[in-house]
């Protein structure tokens, strides 16, 4: 028997382009630009959201039967909440410099509308193991669309991918710039603006 | 006064709390699609901004802060990673009581801001907002007069995003490009035009 049924594949599968969540649903947007300057803040940030999310949606799912439905928003924010508190303290023991970067961001994951959407849309339906599957889909695909953002931010911006320079000297020494408008904001909304462009094209969606 | 004004224009322009920190997209995406729910949503922002941050402020550093719970006699404890948590019971607890005072004083006004109140409590920029007031160390006024900037440049950026938008539907975007990617483009040349207020100082 194989590890994963066909239907667990892609719960794990659609998620990363076919129904990404940034690139298609267009959610979680909000804590997700801002690390996008390097390429480690961006794999530490979507690490930090992969396992609130995975670690959220089974404990919701858990205790669907038993949340009453006026009060679940309340219920599932203060799972969420609980789930980040404990992620950023241990990014604060383990990972401190990293951390001290990333500043307000872990700790507006409670915010990320990514969470919360899949907490209603798939946690409150469905059992603890395909939630799991399903927060770690998502989540890898919110992660891939952080890091491509991060890489060309990184590689335009400074020439430097996960901190080694890829830009040779001669290159510089023949008057090669970085892109400055790169490691600013606007750098990443455009950035993110192309990928959304070239995923809808590739991945044949209608538009709205 | 001038620190104020210059902390309003650094929040409103410089530091775009959208432009600039990426906080409140999601709402800012979906929303900008109409210019009246645009407007209504960006004063109930400036509003709900405005009320919570002093308010957060008062209860972080009397209760949350390293040492704030000296005047109940326990100077050793430090209750602030509860600082998440607490912030987002408080902004949603106020987002609740705004809304019931508006109803009851205000039936207009909740006529038009009642509908996007509830979609508040989880907009990243407030809870961004409280979190930030922490992270610099403002005192009580800085921290309304911060709370108050940051709503306003929400405002301002969502209000010129939609009448940009009611503008483009004359334009011929390409068709895989309208939506999201249009928008995540014009956003970025927004945001372009407010860093030009960079060297300011007041």
């Amino acid at each position: 028997m194989p590890l994963l049924s066909k239907q667990s594949k892609n719960t794990i599968v659609d998620p990363l382009m076919a129904n990404n969540p940034i690139g298609l649903q267009v959610l979680g947007i909000c804590s997700a630009l801002a690390v996008t300057l390097r390429i480690d803040t961006a794999v530490v940030m979507t690490l930090a959201v992969i396992a609130v999310l995975c670690i959220s949606n089974t404990v919701i799912s858990i205790l669907r039967s038993m949340i009453p439905a006026k009060v679940r928003i309340i219920v599932q924010l203060s799972i969420i909440a609980s789930m980040v508190i404990l992620t950023d303290l241990i990014l604060q023991a383990y990972m401190y410099d990293i951390s001290k970067e990333l500043t307000v961001f872990v700790s507006l994951i409670i915010t990320n509308c990514i969470i919360m959407g899949r907490a209603e849309a798939f946690a409150m339906q469905n059992g603890p193991w395909k939630s799991f599957l399903d927060g770690l889909g998502n989540g890898m695909g919110y992660g891939l669309i952080l890091i491509a953002v991060a890489f060309f931010r990184e590689l335009l911006g400074s020439g430097t991918i996960y901190g080694f320079q890829v830009i040779p000297d001669s290159f510089y020494a023949a008057g090669y710039e970085n892109m400055g408008l790169m490691t600013l904001s606007p750098g990443a909304f455009i950035i993110l603006g192309l990928i959304v462009w070239a995923q809808r094209i590739i991945g044949k969606v209608e538009p709205e | 006064m001038e620190h104020y004004l210059s902390l309003i224009t650094k929040a409103v322009f410089v530091e775009n709390i959208l432009l600039a920190y990426f906080l409140g997209m999601c709402s800012f995406l979906a929303v900008s699609k109409k210019v009246d729910a645009s407007i209504g949503l960006g004063f109930a922002v400036i509003f709900v901004l405005t009320i919570t941050s002093p308010v957060n402020w008062f209860i972080y550093s009397f209760l949350l802060a390293d040492g704030a719970l000296v005047w109940l006699g326990f100077p050793d404890v430090n209750l602030s990673f509860l600082k998440p948590i607490v912030f987002i019971a408080v902004i949603a607890a106020m987002v609740q009581l705004v809304e019931m005072v508006i109803d009851r004083f205000s039936p207009a006004l909740y006529q038009s801001l009642g509908i996007f109140l509830p979609l508040i409590a989880v907009n990243c920029s407030i809870l961004g907002g409280s979190l930030f007031l922490v992270e610099r160390d403002y005192n009580l006024i800085e921290s309304t007069v911060f709370g108050f900037g940051s709503g306003l440049g929400w405002f301002l950026a969502i209000a010129s995003m939609a009448s940009i938008r009611y503008r483009l539907r004359y334009s011929n975007v390409p068709l895989k490009l309208r939506g999201v990617g249009i928008t995540m483009l014009l956003t970025g040349l927004i945001s372009i035009a407010f860093m030009s207020f960079g060297g300011i100082q007041l």
